[in-house]
């Protein structure tokens, strides 16, 4: 018995997707997978860009809360631009994810309070820069960690902080090294078309 | 082959370009000059024997034109425009070609490399601009880069499923001299996959479908014709039974007068397709998208039906209409896998429900718009006349509007490439630059332009372009003195509040005349023979303005957010 590939079927609860897309290093193409989410007015939670596994190939890790049906259509449409190699697109369970945070507090107040030190190794952060007038440490994690540490920190007179995009590795890929490697088996030996004027003196472009 | 022995010469970016161009094998290029793309312009002033340049009087015209080139000839259109205004002015028509999959490949001017970003004079960012609506697009500030760029833009424009490419290149690019090596073609490029891999684990479950079926029902698309699977397509029809049905891209995949093609889909389809697609128990749909002008209201369409899905493009599959099977490839390689494993078989019974169908629909509607004896012309009557005198061998190119679906509707159409029209986009003014495309295309058919008075307005200045080169094509103008598809609605929905939609037009064969184009008024029944006559005997280009019922409607009719087959034969039913 074939079964109708019931749009209901799919989980229609909206959640966390974690796209993975791979893509040659070509100037432009970042604005042409934004522009995929927002002609369908769909928000890039984060987006970072990378090299990946293979020299020239970049990886995009993007994240989005939508439903599976919307991101499974939207995976295809990125697929079909001509520079992208495939998209892969995740749950939380099915990654490995991290952010990265950094956070400028004033050295006095943390020198007045003991908790830091606890507070810090509580939430595996580090000193990146201790000086006298201001201190940044910086920590990785996921957002609750990162928020944590956030509110925390905030209460010793914060100056600035920022979060950097969710990288994310996926659990169980090959890669796509292997992939590339079978498309590029496929590659027709170019066939050269001699210019026919090259060898006509009279028939050469004239400069 | 090792790169050493190839022999090289030095030339400039603009003559690599050409070279380009003529080793793809293009004898047509349709452009406007300008600053930015002067030096092209002046390389292909001696490259007029084997490049033959139209120039069109507006960049809109160009693509359009290069459209109905592609769409008529199977061939990739070539478009040329400078900078700025003349790359802006093409925004239209590439977004056109995208959303009807139309090979084309436009090659726009830019300013000097140093200048971007600088504002400079006719600078646009129209990479950035084109990105969205282009299947790939690229500027080239290098001439080193012409011949490679070159070559993976015809490949992209007219493989799997093709689509407009632009090419961006700065005039220091085009000036610039290189060490050239010849034109490499491109065949294969690394993470671009024109065709899916063909699944016969899929065709054998689709067959399998297809072979328990009672009522089962083709739908087709452009994806028949793009794919060349015309005769393919006939002789899976031909030996499952399967009653097959078009969406207005697919019109003369399948000659008309086939006893297995049913008609039209869609919003103003014809009345037996669109019921029945709620009734058949198993609906093929082939090299189409389920457009909703094509499905109406989607939680309303063919919900009793397994769907079996045949596209080359697998962001399709279950895009609007989700899928028993799915089948991806090229129609012209799935399909005869396809006919091999069905059943031959006649669905007698089921076609029976066809002809029903169709016999009220030919009573209430069809009947009186081909066959009135009195009052007004009608469109559908001029329509049927010109395709009865062309014997069905001419191509339509229709513009939009209420014209357009009576063209679809009532052409009757024996060739396939018959049916040249602005399906998706529904852009308007893409009649009269497309029919001159279409011409140079083949220029061995009869070519006839449809129009509204609106529509005709809208890229009149064309007619500068058939009086330079005089491509013949006939020009037919349906005058009812309003925008008539938009006052339809407003005579349907908005209580007759007529906003705006009567237009005034100028003298249509006053104006032809002045471009040196022969014309003739008509007005009246009896006249309406003799002047297609006239026309179609004309060596030259000739435009007939045909004045039509003023505020006739165009039925049957799917009213927006109905199911299929809550279609309407006449307006009282809505």
């Amino acid at each position: 018995m074939i079964e109708r590939k019931s749009i209901n079927t799919y989980n229609m609860q909206k959640q966390e997707f974690t796209l993975s897309v791979y893509t040659e290093n070509q100037i432009g193409l970042i604005n042409k997978i934004a522009a995929m989410f927002s002609r369908r007015k769909i928000s890039l939670e984060s987006l970072n860009s990378s090299p990946s596994e293979i020299e020239n190939i970049y990886r995009f890790t993007i994240v989005v809360t939508e439903t599976e049906t919307v991101v499974k259509n939207l995976v295809r449409q990125i697929e079909k631009l001509v520079d992208v190699f495939i998209v892969y697109y995740n749950t939380n369970e099915e990654i490995i994810w991290q952010q990265m945070a950094l956070y400028k507090v004033p050295t006095l107040n943390i020198m007045r309070e003991a908790k830091v030190e606890r507070l810090l190794r509580e939430f595996g952060a580090k000193a990146v820069v201790i000086r006298e007038d201001y201190t940044v440490f910086e920590t990785m994690g996921q957002e609750k960690e990162i928020d944590n540490l956030l509110h925390e920190l905030d209460k010793y007179g914060l100056i600035e902080f920022v979060k950097s995009s969710r990288i994310a590795i996926i659990k169980n890929s090959e890669g796509i090294h292997k992939k590339v490697l079978e498309m590029e088996k496929n590659h027709p030996i170019p066939e050269h078309i001699h210019n026919e004027h090259l060898s006509q003196r009279n028939m050469i472009f004239d400069v | 082959m090792s790169q050493t022995n190839i022999p090289s010469v030095q030339t400039t970016g603009s003559l690599a370009l050409l070279d380009a161009i003529v080793k793809e094998q293009v004898d047509t290029i349709f452009g406007y000059p300008g600053g930015a793309i002067m030096p092209i312009y002046d390389a292909l002033f001696d490259h007029a024997d084997k490049l033959k340049h139209i120039l069109v009087r507006h960049e809109q015209g160009a693509v359009h034109a290069a459209q109905g080139y592609a769409r008529a000839s199977g061939k990739t259109g070539v478009v040329f425009a400078t900078s700025g205004p003349g790359a802006t002015n093409l925004v239209t028509g590439i977004a056109d070609a995208m959303i009807d999959s139309t090979p084309i490949v436009c090659i726009v001017g830019q300013v000097f490399a140093h200048l971007l970003g600088t504002d400079a004079f006719q600078e646009t960012d129209i990479l950035n601009i084109t990105a969205p609506i282009t299947k790939w697009n690229f500027q080239i500030t290098d001439a080193q880069e012409i011949p490679e760029i070159i070559a993976k833009a015809f490949f992209i424009a007219r493989s799997g499923r093709p689509g407009p490419v632009l090419i961006d290149i700065s005039k220091n690019a085009q000036m610039q001299t290189f060490e050239y090596k010849g034109y490499t073609p491109c065949h294969y490029i690394r993470s671009y996959r024109p065709k899916p891999i063909v699944r016969p684990e899929y065709i054998e479950q689709a067959a399998q479908v297809i072979n328990q079926a009672q009522k089962p029902f083709i739908i087709f698309g452009q994806g028949v014709v793009l794919g060349n699977a015309e005769q393919e397509l006939q002789q899976l029809i031909e030996k499952s039974g399967i009653p097959a049905a078009w969406t207005i891209l697919g019109k003369s995949a399948l000659p008309t007068h086939h006893p297995l093609n049913l008609g039209m889909l869609g919003m103003h389809g014809n009345y037996a397709p669109n019921v029945l697609t709620n009734q058949c128990d198993v609906l093929i749909a082939i090299g189409m998208r389920f457009d909703d002008r094509v499905t109406g209201r989607l939680d309303k369409y063919a919900k009793q039906a397994k769907i079996i899905h045949f596209d080359i493009d697998p962001s399709e599959i279950d895009k609007n209409v989700a899928t028993h099977v799915s089948v991806w490839g090229d129609a012209k390689e799935t399909l005869p896998l396809l006919t091999e494993k069905i059943d031959k078989k006649e669905h007698t019974h089921w076609l029976e429900k066809f002809t029903e169908l169709n016999q009220k629909e030919y009573d209430t509607i069809i009947l009186p718009e081909l066959f009135p004896t009195e009052g007004e012309l009608t469109m559908g009557e001029v329509v049927r006349t010109l395709s009865d005198m062309t014997d069905g061998k001419a191509i339509f190119v229709s513009d939009v509007g209420q014209h357009q679906m009576v063209v679809c509707r009532y052409a009757q159409e024996k060739i396939p490439r018959s049916n040249i029209t602005s399906g998706g986009l529904g852009t308007m003014g893409f009649g009269l630059p497309a029919a001159i495309g279409a011409k140079f295309g083949a220029p061995e058919r009869t070519v006839i332009a449809v129009m509204g008075d609106g529509g005709a307005q809208m890229n009149i200045q064309e007619l500068g372009t058939i009086l330079q080169y005089q491509p013949n094509v006939k020009i037919v103008i349906l005058n009812n003195s309003f925008l008539g598809m938009v006052r339809q609605w407003q005579e349907l929905f908005n209580e007759k509040r007529y906003s705006f939609t009567d237009i005034m037009s100028p003298d249509f064969v006053h104006v032809a005349e002045g471009y040196g184009i022969a014309g003739l008024h008509v007005n009246e029944r009896s006249e309406l023979k003799k002047a297609v006559e006239t026309m179609l005997k004309h060596p030259h280009s000739f435009l007939l303005e045909i004045k039509v019922k003023k505020e006739d409607n165009v039925f049957p009719m799917v009213p927006q957010g109905r199911g299929v087959s809550e279609i309407v034969l006449t307006a009282k039913e809505i």
